[in-house]
């Protein structure tokens, strides 16, 4: 690249935040249709969505998205805030007055304080859940089923290979893993119960999980999050593409028109889950 | 119309300046909004003050020169016009008109309503040009063929009159659309392709260096612009600036 113009000129700057940002939409979808399956209600939706998230924390493919979404989350905050910070600089002395919603939407204008909220829910949703999913804090997947003539019911975990291992049998080591209690031979693997925490979090006492007495908060502040998303989605979707220069008279009418679709639709989808589960 | 200014009066460059209210009477709607501040001039002469520096040439839309940040607005609420041909049928009789300088920090006030656009002479000089035969043998421009869309569009990024509105606008007092008009007309130009390349690269370099900031496509420029130059041209300006970037030597 000449002149190491890569990451030092405004534009290429800007081709980051384009790129990255596409790229975070999508990850919305991705994760989005992976939440959609809280919709599924009872032992088979818990299930499905337990067996998910195994497999989201597994794939190696999987695993390196990942990686690549951190990555594109951590760049497109810090750019943003280095390009957020040269452009307060280009202004040091402020207009009186100035007609700012004559000319342009409030949306475009606030996108660094709309994106620094943006940020900060996102901190706060990955204690809530990844952090739980990968550093401990979570129940493993078992299920009760009554026994005739038996004074309580049975307990039973379900492994990764589709088995069902008495609980009383084995002994957890390594939060997941199940030994036998007196062979030191693994038998199987768990799934950790992110769809109870998930419940809890959001005030239904499910499995063991007890309910989150400040589920209305949280219920609150994820809504109010998704808002904020819309607001930032609806201006920076489109502007993604005249960024990287992808501008013309046919096609940018419908990059507009796919904007703000996305923008309205899938932040409120993901609103829906929290309140669905709150309110059901 | 009877109206009230409320005027950005600075002293020079160093000093602090503020706000100054200045009543003013007898001004007719179709005066032109610089003939106002002519009006105001002269009392204030008159009167044995300063008069209120502004920038002005042509006084018909095509130099450049006039400014002026009007109630929040460059070149006023008015669309498509500069300063000069805003016309004062635009305002109510008891109106409060708010008057101040483009604010950029690449754009200093020299004295009270004057700044120095300084900045986009040297974004030009560094690239702004194309080099052409000069030891008598010119080709004819017209010899080379070009199609009636590009030449429209060349044309209408051409327009641009470099007043700054642009930066004046921005949130960010980014120069995008001023400097992707200048690439745009030249780079959608055969005559324009031989320093391509590098032209992009230079003129982005030095509006960088002059301290403006980063476009976020809030699109305030376009609409502002009295020549209505189009964000098309800060997109092709992104593709240029790609092509230059992974490819030029």
């Amino acid at each position: 690249m000449s002149k190491s113009v890569l990451l030092k000129s405004s534009i290429a700057k800007k081709y980051w935040m384009a790129f990255t940002g596409l790229f975070l939409c999508l990850f919305l979808v991705g994760h989005l249709l992976g939440n959609l399956q809280l919709f599924a209600s009872g032992e088979e939706g818990r299930r499905a969505f337990n067996e998910y998230a195994y497999f989201m924390q597994h794939n190696p493919l999987i695993k390196v998205m990942s990686y690549v979404t951190y990555l594109s989350i951590l760049f497109h905050a810090i750019d943003g805030i280095l390009l957020a910070v040269q452009n307060k600089k280009a202004r040091p002395v402020q207009y009186a007055v100035n007609n700012a919603a004559s000319n342009s939407s409030s949306a475009s204008r606030k996108m660094a304080v709309l994106g620094s909220i943006i940020l900060i829910f996102i901190v706060t949703h990955m204690v809530n859940f990844w952090a739980k999913m990968h550093f401990g804090g979570l129940n493993l997947h078992k299920v009760e089923i009554s026994v005739p003539n038996a004074p309580k019911p049975q307990e039973l975990y379900i492994t990764t290979n589709q088995n069902y291992i008495p609980v009383e049998q084995v002994e957890v080591r390594d939060e997941t893993m199940f030994y036998n209690k007196e062979v030191n031979i693994k038998i199987g693997e768990g799934y950790k119960d992110l769809h109870s925490a998930v419940m809890a979090f959001f005030g239904k006492e499910a499995h063991g999980m007890k309910a989150n007495p400040l589920a209305w908060l949280g219920v609150l502040l994820y809504t109010i999050a998704m808002a904020v998303l819309s607001f930032h989605l609806m201006h920076g979707f489109a502007a993604a593409f005249q960024t990287l220069g992808l501008r013309h008279p046919r096609y940018t009418p419908i990059i507009a028109n796919v904007g703000k679709a996305f923008s309205i639709v899938v932040p409120a989808l993901f609103a829906i889950i929290p309140l669905y589960i709150f309110f059901s | 119309m009877k109206l009230t200014l409320k005027i950005w009066r600075q002293k020079g460059p160093s000093d602090k300046g503020q706000m100054v209210t200045y009543p003013i009477d007898n001004i007719d709607g179709d005066m032109s909004f610089l003939e106002m501040m002519d009006i105001l001039n002269e009392e204030l002469i008159v009167k044995g003050e300063d008069p209120v520096a502004f920038d002005h040439d042509c006084r018909e839309g095509i130099c450049g020169m006039c400014s002026l940040f009007i109630n929040g607005e460059a070149h006023g609420p008015d669309r498509a016009v500069t300063t000069c041909q805003l016309h004062m049928r635009k305002f109510n009789d008891g109106d409060t008109i708010y008057i101040e300088p483009w604010r950029a920090k690449a754009f200093p006030v020299i004295k009270d309503l004057v700044v120095n656009r300084g900045a986009f002479d040297r974004i030009m000089a560094s690239g702004g040009f194309v080099s052409v035969n000069t030891s008598g043998n010119t080709v004819d421009a017209n010899a080379i063929p070009v199609s009636k869309i590009d030449a429209d569009k060349a044309f209408e990024a051409a327009t641009c009159i470099g007043c700054g509105a642009c930066v004046a606008s921005c949130v960010n007092a980014s120069a995008m659309l001023f400097v992707s008009a200048k690439v745009s007309q030249l780079a959608l130009l055969p005559q324009g392709q031989v320093e391509a390349k590098q032209r992009v690269l230079n003129m982005v370099q030095t509006m960088d260096e002059e301290g403006f900031g980063n476009c976020t496509n809030t699109g305030a420029c376009a609409v502002e612009c009295p020549k209505e130059i189009s964000l098309d041209n800060i997109a092709r300006m992104n593709r240029e600036y790609f092509k230059g970037m992974i490819s030029a030597e």
